[in-house]
Formats: C-alpha cells, structure tokens, sequence
C-alpha cells in the first residue's frame, strides 16, 4: 500500500507555495487568538481565510476558491467587521476580550486537529493524487453544478428550506409590529 | 500582411511581463482617461465653466500636476488613529482594482489569467473592496469617517445582491461563467436570423444590464449614490482624515474601479472585444485572427469610454438618494426585478 513517492510525482513549486501560505495562515490564526483589539482579530481572521482560498487554488479548485472569497471575505467578514463597528469597536486595547475559561480551548482544539488528521491520514495514506490535467480542471466548475443540480438535487433543496427558515426567522426577530 | 507579423511566438517569460504590464496600463490608463474627460472637462461644460486650461494645451497636463501634488503632501496621521489599520487600508481598495482586472480578457490571446469561474471571481473581489473601506472608517477615529464607513458598507452589501442576480442571466443565455467564453457565445450567436451584428447580450439582458449599471453606480459610490461620503454632511465619509498619497490611492482607485466594472459590463452585454466572428469567416476562438490582440483591446477601450459617459453623465445630473431611500431601492426594487429576470430567462433558456 505505502508507494514509494517518487521525485518526478512531487510539484515542487506548489510543495513550497503551500507551505509559505500554511506559515502565513498559522501566524495569523495565533494573531487571531492573541491580538488584544478585536478589530485587529477580525483583519487577521481575513487573512486566514484569504489563506484557505489561495490554498484552493493551488489545489486547482478555482470555483471552491471563488467561492471562499465570496461567502466568507466578501460576506461573513464584512457582516462581523459590521457588527463590531456598530456595537463596541474601541481604537486601541480592550481590556475584557480574554474568556477566563479561555485554556479550556486548547483541549477541544487539540481533539479538533487530532480528528482531523486521523481521518485525513485514514482516508489518504499512500495514495498518490495525480495531477489533473488542464481539461480536466477547466471542466471542474461544470461538474461542480452538473453534481448539485444533478446528484444532490434533493439535499440541496433541503439546505435551501434550511436557509429559507433563518430567512424568516431574522424578519420575525427583526421587526417590532 | 499585419497578421503573419503578429503570429510571433512569445517565450513565457515574455508573456507573463506582457500581461503584468497590460494589467498595470488596463487599470491606470482608464483611471487617468476618466479623470480627465469626465471630471475634468464634461463636468465643468455641465455646469457652464471651461475646466483646468492652464497646464498644457487644454489643460491636458493638469493630471500631472495634480498627482505631483499629492505626492509631495505630508502624510498626516491623526494621533488617535490605528495607525497600521489606517495606512493598509487605501492599499486593500486599490489591490482589488488590481486584482478585478486580472480577469478581464482584451483579445482572443490578450487576457491575464483565463479563469473558468470568472464572472463569479469578478463579483466576489468586487466585495473585497468593502473590508478596506470599512476599516479605513473604523481606524480614522473620528465620527465622520466611522459614519461614512458604516453607510458604505450598508449600501455596498446592499447593492452587491442585485449585481450578481442581474449577471446570472447572461451566465445562462452565454452557459458559462468564462468571460472569454461569454465574448464567443455573443459574438457566434446569431438574433432573428440577423447574423451580422452578432448577439450582444444587451438586446436580450437589457433589465439585467439597466440593474447591472445601476448597482455598479452604487457600488462606485458615485452620485446619486454618494450618500457615504456626502460632503454636505459627514465632510467626505471615510476619506475625511486622508490627505497625500494615501488620498491619491483612494482616488486612483476610485475612478481605476469605475473603468474595470465598465469593462466588466461591455464584455457581458455588449459583446467585449469580439466583432461578429461571420464577418472575417472565424468560427471558434482559435481560429480569430492575430491582429484582435490590438484591435481588441481598442474596441474594449471605446465600449469602456461610453459606459463610464453614462456612469458619470448620471453622477453629474441627479442630486443624492436618502439613506432609507437608497435601502428600500436595492431590496424592495432591484432585487425582486432581478430575481423576476432570471426566472424569465431560464424559463426562454429550456423552452425556446
């Protein structure tokens, strides 16, 4: 089961562009953590999930990458941004951003990443992912909608009522009469 | 003769450079092109005045010294401002001016990257933007600017919905989110049995161009849209404590957008680069001539010229929607008409 990797298999310049962008991502995810400004937490937030998209695109899913720049970038940091600027944003230093229970994290964490790469190493160990060829990453955005509208049309639709559900249920929250 | 001199083969190198470059003069060429015509002069003939006469013939090399201007002013930071914050965010508005060209394809040869998901990769660093913008609110400290920040990240959320409703129309009439390929379907269709004027999306979109052109107004912040940086009330919104070149960044990147979603909107509904490929006996993208490479280019110039006219011949003509005015625009109008549009269009799709 364990082939030996060969050189030949090995990108070299995608091996070094994903480890310079994992670096980036790890600093900033501590900076998240650690920042005392909240804003400045949410600035480093953008640059991890900016991470994730780039390391999309070296993994040549395009659609998947767009799509992280769309939904988490382009909206859900710029909502947080939002809600933080119209409730409590303070130039400087806040001084009760800290949880006291905040080391209860690190285990939860740790389960969380241990999980993680098990399943990862399960699923892949000594599978070799050729590299796809350029058709077929130019026809990877076809499949991706060819497979939700074919496929996985019913839990599609089923995610759809879920959304369609917080829809409403904002509008309730939100209106007063 | 021209196009047997064009068929040189470009070494990679060489073609990377060509297109870093291209992207360089594709965002400040249009920028400095719209400032001048637009601001400068068609501004000044609406309102009964000549406009900068002095430096140069017409006062042409006025830009110049505008910019040089600039450059010398101090950089001034105010004292309780987030200093890092405050000095990257011009840079975040500008880059993804920069990075929204990259996308955009001049010729059959002449694009940068030949993305497959571009339309979709267009829309969503249009609303990168928002971030630098919201921060540059946030870090100025200072009510104005934290107000101009806030009502433009309300209005860009806003209008963002009905932009990406409006191009999924022509994404399926073109079936693909490929600019290239959307400037092929336009140009090899044919409309009423018309095959020589090729098929530009605008005959068939025009509610989705109409709401296209409105959202980019809105997202440009451009008049009567201008409600974040009113001047009358919050001085100039999140620009107010900018001064030099972090100003001038703003500026570039104010007007360098203007000309990108310009060309964003010719390539989806008036038929990009492309003429109508029956006229030169063309078939498919590989078998166009050379010689589009530059004229192309061009014909994308001009279309990007008249539609930044009609950005900014609104902008000079009607006075500022109110803020609740503005909101209940994008949601109650825009949203609903686009929505109908795409239902209309996908409904012609399968049945005709």
């Amino acid at each position: 089961m364990n082939a030996l990797l060969l050189a030949a298999d090995v990108n070299v310049a995608q091996n070094i562009g994903f480890y310079i962008i994992a670096a980036i991502m790890l600093y900033a995810a501590f900076s998240v953590v650690s920042t005392k400004n909240v804003v400045h937490a949410a600035l480093w937030l953008v640059v991890v999930l900016g991470g994730v998209a780039a390391q999309y695109i070296l993994a040549a899913a395009e659609f998947v990458a767009v799509s992280q720049v769309m939904v988490y970038i382009g909206a859900v940091m710029v909502l947080f941004l939002f809600g933080i600027m119209l409730t409590r944003a303070s130039i400087g230093a806040d001084t009760d951003v800290n949880n006291k229970d905040w080391k209860l994290g690190i285990p939860v964490g740790l389960v969380f990443f241990g999980v993680l790469v098990y399943t990862v190493v399960d699923a892949f160990e000594g599978t070799v992912i050729v590299e796809p060829s350029a058709a077929q990453i130019a026809s990877s955005t076809t499949l991706i909608s060819d497979g939700y509208l074919g496929d996985y049309l019913i839990p599609l639709i089923a995610l759809s009522f879920v959304l369609l559900a917080a829809a409403v249920g904002a509008i309730v929250l939100a209106r007063k009469d | 003769m021209i196009s047997s001199l064009l068929a040189v083969e470009i070494p990679y190198w060489g073609q990377s450079l060509l297109r870093v470059l291209g992207g360089l003069v594709a965002v400040l060429l249009p920028a400095g092109m719209i400032v001048y015509v637009f601001l400068f002069k068609m501004m000044s003939f609406m309102q009964s005045r000549l406009g900068p006469m002095e430096a140069g013939p017409y006062g042409s090399m006025q830009l110049l010294a505008e910019v040089s201007k600039w450059l010398q002013k101090e950089d001034i930071i105010p004292e309780n401002a987030d200093a890092k914050i405050f000095k990257i965010a011009p840079i975040i508005v500008l880059a993804s001016t920069f990075l929204l060209v990259v996308v955009v394809p001049f010729g059959p040869d002449a694009w940068m990257t030949n993305f497959q998901a571009g339309v979709f990769y267009a829309l969503a660093i249009g609303s990168v933007s928002v971030i630098g913008i919201l921060i540059a609110g946030y870090s100025s400290a200072n009510k104005y600017s934290y107000l101009g920040g806030l009502r433009a990240a309300g209005q860009l959320i806003a209008y963002e919905l009905p932009m990406v409703l409006a191009v999924v129309g022509v994404v399926i009439q073109a079936g693909s989110m490929n600019l290239q390929q959307i400037v092929v379907a336009q140009n090899t269709q044919e409309i009423f049995g018309l095959d020589w004027i090729g098929f530009p999306f605008v005959l068939t979109q025009f509610v989705g161009f109409l709401i296209f052109m409105i959202a980019v107004q809105a997202e440009l912040t451009q008049a009567p849209f201008d409600m974040p940086i009113a001047e009358s009330e919050l001085v100039s919104g999140y620009m107010t404590e900018y001064s030099g070149f972090r100003f001038l960044i703003f500026f570039i990147g104010e007007f360098a957008t203007a000309g990108v979603f310009a060309f964003i909107a010719s390539i989806l509904f008036l038929g990009g680069w492309g003429v109508p490929f029956s006229w030169f006996g063309w078939d498919t993208i590989d078998s166009v001539d050379n010689w589009m490479n530059v004229v192309g280019p061009l014909i994308m110039f001009s279309k990007m010229t008249l539609l930044v006219g009609i950005i900014m011949w609104v902008r000079f003509s009607y006075p500022r929607f109110r803020e609740d005015q503005l909101q209940r625009f994008a949601w109650k109008v825009l949203i609903p008409v686009s929505l109908a549009n795409i239902a209309v269009t996908a409904i012609l799709k399968v049945a005709v």
